[in-house]
């Protein structure tokens, strides 16, 4: 019997580690983790790919973490099933972990829409340190890849494989790439920056069957769009996105709707049970709604808060919201919260973009608040922006300075620095 | 434990402390060399920021619970549980700029190469760092916070 059972060890369950042991020095926690290795960082797999990265640099907290923590580490093992009435977690080998406390940390799992010819050697999903391996093992031999999915994953993806010297084709569904985090602006930079380091962009197009080599059917040589046309590869990797790996949950009492429905406490429908992560579906400070938001800062934000709920020590999450960086090409770029509403209508627009030094800024204001950020090539002053976002600080007087070169900290209003900066 | 205070009516806008903060953390420890010899050319961690007629200087505050460390994608930036300081390991960042996005401060920048980040270390090793004990009017000062 554990005190307390987390199933996941990326950031949402070792962020509850550290938390409960911050509340809690002795009780039991058991961790049952799918993954055998030590806990690594996600977003580093494309590092792997490229070289930039070894193992060890992607381990994401020091070694000796479950020792340190004094965790009861069951590593390579996954959880089957669920008894919430009798609050037991079966494992694949059929024993059984009783628990106080649980924390579904179970994270997503890629989507992979059914595609013709899905089976062939040569076909790679790409969310684990075991497919980064993998991929990694069948570079060597490959000239050329087309990556499925034109999202955060697949572009980060591509880079490292324009790295290894491959020829890249990346395929997007919507009509342009990075749609959730972009504007058709900034979209459309960072596409001339990946199409000069040679990657082929194609827009509004799936894939719709891979095809095999003339030598050996069962190896990719290739792929069909839904056009007709055909993009010859060695190798298909399927990067559009990750779904909740919520299915532990079905048949239970837990409330789901994409993910497993929490409350601002990590708290699931039933009592005991906590859910947080890519797998949770949490407060969004923006829409005001609970949504999916599988991002890292945000799984390791709610792990710590169901930590502290569930030692005992009340925390109330404070909400995310889209928020991404991304190093990818060469041109950093920060996108908060809503940069490209759908209907303009009520919201004020601010940009400033000098396509020469290949600046682009905008902010979105509803109500003279900030809700929009997005920033491509100067980002260094963001999370000030992104402060007065999360306060929901009135800007109409000095809103001119925003995007300005040295706006900062000097720019705002005294009163409110005073207000925001010094407790 | 100590932190650095900012006091805005005592700063002059000389700009002495990023001078100070680049040559602490240059190679040779030499304004001259730091500044036109080196390369890549050190970068200092603090900024002055000016709006006339207010100016006062900006560096990382080692906040009690850090932003930069939740968010950070790699384990790189840490909160170091003995001295309080929030400590960047520039050998394990991936330079992804998750952590920019979200100090309220804006006190981290990118370094000078361009693949990984940079912010006040405290000037590990000295007793006052050299942004405070350079400054030529008291508007940067030590205070004492509770562990
Ligand atoms: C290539 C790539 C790049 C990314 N880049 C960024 C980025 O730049 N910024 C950003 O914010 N986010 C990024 N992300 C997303 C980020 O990695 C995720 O949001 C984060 O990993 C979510 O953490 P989590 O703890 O919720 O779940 P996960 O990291 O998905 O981990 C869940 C763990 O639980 C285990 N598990 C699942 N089911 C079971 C079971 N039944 N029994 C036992 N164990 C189980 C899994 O094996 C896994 O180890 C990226 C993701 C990828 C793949
Ligand atoms: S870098 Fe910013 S968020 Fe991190 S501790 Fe320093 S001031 Fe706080
Ligand atoms: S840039 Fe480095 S320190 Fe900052 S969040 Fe990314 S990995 Fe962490």
């Amino acid at each position: 019997m554990a005190k307390y059972v987390i199933i996941g060890a990326s950031a949402a369950g070792i962020s509850a580690v550290e938390a409960i042991r911050e509340v809690d020095p002795v009780s039991t926690i058991t961790v049952v983790s799918e993954e055998p290795c030590p806990s690594y960082s996600r977003p580093m797999i494309s590092d792997l790919v490229s070289g930039k990265a070894n193992f060890e640099k992607m381990l994401c907290r020091d070694g000796q973490f479950w020792e340190k923590n004094n965790v009861q580490a069951l590593t390579g093992q996954r959880a089957v099933s669920l008894n919430l009435k009798e609050k037991y977690v079966v494992l694949d080998n059929g024993a059984r972990v009783s628990f106080e406390k649980l924390l579904i940390a179970t994270g997503g799992k890629p989507f992979v829409p059914k595609i013709e010819g899905a089976d062939k050697k040569g076909v790679f999903t790409f969310t684990k340190l075991s497919d980064a391996e993998s991929l990694a093992a069948e570079i060597e031999k490959a000239k050329s890849a087309v990556v499925v999915g034109g999202g955060l994953i697949g572009v980060s993806l591509t880079e490292a494989l324009v790295k290894r010297g491959l020829k890249v084709t990346i395929v997007e569904l919507q009509n342009k790439i990075l749609s959730l985090i972009l504007d058709a602006t900034a979209s459309d930079m960072v596409a001339n920056v990946m199409e000069r380091a040679g990657v082929t962009i194609v827009t509004g197009q799936s894939v719709q069957r891979i095809l095999g080599k003339p030598e050996d059917e069962r190896v990719v040589g290739g792929v069909v769009l839904t056009n007709g046309n055909s993009v010859q590869c060695d190798m298909v990797i399927i990067a559009i996105g990750v779904v909740p790996r919520a299915e532990l949950v079905s048949g239970t009492d837990v409330k789901t709707n994409r993910g497993i429905l929490v409350d601002r406490f990590m708290r699931t429908s039933v009592p005991d049970v906590y859910a947080s992560g890519d797998v949770a579906e949490a407060y969004d400070f923006i829409s005001g709604e609970n949504r999916l938001l599988p991002l890292w800062p945000l799984a390791q934000l709610e792990g710590r808060v169901a930590g502290y709920n569930m030692a005992g020590k009340k925390a109330e999450y404070p909400g995310g919201t889209a928020m991404s960086a991304l190093k990818y090409f060469g041109i950093p770029i920060i996108s908060i919260g809503l940069v490209n509403p759908k209907n303009a209508e009520g919201y004020e627009i601010l940009t400033r973009y000098e396509p020469e030094k290949r600046l682009y800024k905008k902010i979105v204001l509803k109500d003279d608040v900030i809700v929009g950020i997005l920033l491509l090539n100067d980002i260094e002053r963001a999370g000030v922006l992104f402060n007065l976002m999360k306060n929901s600080v009135n800007v109409k007087k000095f809103k001119q300075a925003l995007l300005s070169e040295n706006f900062g900290l000097a720019t705002l209003p005294s009163s409110l620095r005073k207000r925001l900066y010094l407790e | 434990m100590k932190r650095i205070v900012a006091k805005e009516e005592f700063c002059i806008g000389c700009g002495l402390c990023e001078v100070y903060c680049t040559v602490q953390h240059s190679k040779s420890k030499d304004v001259i060399k730091a500044y036109n010899r080196e390369n890549p050319r050190p970068l200092g961690r603090v900024r002055l920021e000016v709006n006339k007629p207010v100016s006062f200087a900006v560096q990382c505050r080692h906040c009690e619970d850090a932003p930069c460390v939740t968010a950070c994608l790699s384990g790189a930036m840490k909160k170091d549980e003995s001295t309080g300081l929030v400590i960047h390991d520039a050998e394990k960042c991936m330079g992804c700029w998750t952590c920019i996005m979200v100090c309220p401060y804006g006190a981290i920048k990118m370094d000078a190469s361009g693949k990984v980040v940079s912010k006040c270390d405290f000037c590990s090793g000295l007793d006052v760092p050299a942004c405070v004990a350079n400054c030529p009017n008291g508007a940067l000062v030590l205070i004492e916070v509770k562990p």
